[in-house]
């Protein structure tokens, strides 16, 4: 955390979310959406203390193996079935800035396709040895690693033959609550991404490419592990020049 | 030609899916032995100055059936009104509250329950006093993007009355949406999704 300890402090509110970007609320191919969409306006304002402020997580929390799926499920001396990759990237913010000290939390299919959920009800089989839960923190410059096994794509009840394209959910937090994300990483190549109804909830081709991991040779561990990169952008802020003062500020 | 801005585009939000118990509370959903405990269910220590409260309630999608599969977040400021968040300039929060909670709604009864206590005043942007709330951030199946919202407090109709958010709702009834039912020390914050009852969302 020292790079965040060093800069000004940021109190600057954050850019107003392009909603033409991110998918709408209402998304009929989507069905579950039909019900659970607000279909009323926004109501819009520029944010206060109450969203320009957020929760801080210290590494200090994190275990040893809470970036490793492979491992920090299995049993002592086993691992996790399936393609073994390196998922890595940086948290950064619309103007480019790193994002030090952002809680990553991550969490999908094992590789065959199965959640370990009592509510899911795939007939893949669960394997004995993985959870699917990692999170880490970014470092100093926003850089974040973890250790998986390539999920599996799946079956899901929406249209009769629906199919999930291979994907690991990704939660982050960024330093004020407004930036609050919750989004999905997709693997370079899959032609299963563009058939899917969550992804095509969003409207605009490049905002479904910014989600698509692609395999990154350079970093991948010889006899071990192929890499993907997922970089995360965060809202951006403006900096506290462009702001009135607030009280006692 | 002019020079490019050079701003990113921030990553767009999907689903939090069925599963998101698995990543964000995953000792609710029997995976044991990954993380001591989930994060954000304990939000209170002995040691917290305030007044402690309850805040439970249900999301209701637009038959009014509560959503067994949601993850809500909160957000608040400690009992002195200061959040405790390097963006916080107006001095150090009481340093036994974090000031944010995670709850996933009940398999069964669709309930979420925090154990907090209530937070102070803090200034809007100009200087007015805003009522004590709670923000809120609801994610679930079927929402594509997660939901802000506000609670406002029962007891605090004069405070609510001159709050600077409230007074830009510009349909008088649906101000009630982001005020709690129930009475100190037990608050009851319903939220529905759509329908006459919709809440006031936020783009904040």
């Amino acid at each position: 955390m020292s790079d965040r300890a060093n800069r000004k402090p940021e109190t600057g509110a954050f850019f107003p979310r392009d909603r033409n970007w991110h998918a709408p609320a209402l998304t009929p191919g989507y069905k579950t959406s039909v019900l659970r969409s607000p279909q009323k306006a926004l109501l819009s304002l520029d944010g206060t203390i109450s969203e320009i402020t957020g929760p801080v997580f210290g590494h200090s929390m994190l275990g040893e193996l809470d970036n490793d799926l492979i491992h920090n499920f299995a049993k002592p001396g086993e691992s996790a079935i399936g393609e073994r990759i390196i998922v890595h990237g940086r948290v950064l913010d619309e103007r480019g800035r790193a994002v030090p000290g952002a809680l990553l939390e991550f969490w999908q299919a094992n590789a065959g396709g199965r959640y370990r959920h009592k509510k899911e009800s795939y007939l893949a089989a669960l394997d004995p040895n993985f959870g699917g839960c990692g999170r880490t923190i970014t470092d100093d410059d926003g850089f974040y690693s973890f250790r998986t096994i390539k999920p599996g794509p799946y079956p899901w009840p929406n249209g009769v033959n629906d199919w999930r394209p291979a994907h690991i959910h990704f939660s982050v937090f960024g330093h004020g609550f407004a930036q609050r994300l919750i989004t999905q990483m997709y693997f370079e190549g899959d032609p299963m991404i563009w058939k899917c109804p969550i992804v095509n909830t969003i409207a605009d081709r490049r905002a479904i490419e910014q989600l698509i991991a692609p395999l990154d040779w350079a970093n991948t561990i010889p006899m071990d592990a192929r890499a993907y990169k997922f970089d995360i952008v965060l809202r951006g802020r403006r900096s506290t020049m462009f702001e009135n003062r607030m009280e006692g500020n | 030609m002019v020079q490019a801005l050079g701003t990113l585009k921030e990553t767009a939000s999907q689903t939090a899916g069925p599963y998101v118990h698995i990543g964000l509370t995953p000792n609710f959903c029997g995976i044991d032995g990954v993380y001591d405990a989930d994060l954000g269910t304990k939000m209170v220590s002995e040691r917290t100055l305030g007044e402690r409260i309850t805040v439970s309630g249900r999301v209701l999608d637009g038959t009014g059936t509560p959503l067994r599969d949601a993850l809500v977040e909160i957000w608040q400021a400690d009992a002195a009104g200061l959040y405790n968040s390097p963006s916080e300039m107006r001095g150090a929060a009481d340093p036994t509250f974090s000031g944010w909670g995670r709850c996933a709604t009940g398999a069964e009864d669709g309930l979420f329950r925090f154990d907090t206590i209530k937070p102070g005043h803090v200034p809007f942007k100009d200087g007015r006093p805003m009522a004590p709330h709670i923000t809120f951030w609801i994610v679930a199946r079927g929402i594509n993007i997660g939901l802000h919202t506000r609670m406002y407090f029962p007891d605090e109709a004069e405070a609510n009355a001159a709050d600077p958010l409230l007074l830009r709702v510009e349909h008088r009834h649906r101000v009630a949406t982001l005020v709690a039912a129930g009475s100190a020390p037990n608050y009851i914050f319903d939220i529905h999704l759509q329908g006459e009852k919709e809440t006031v969302f936020l783009d904040i």
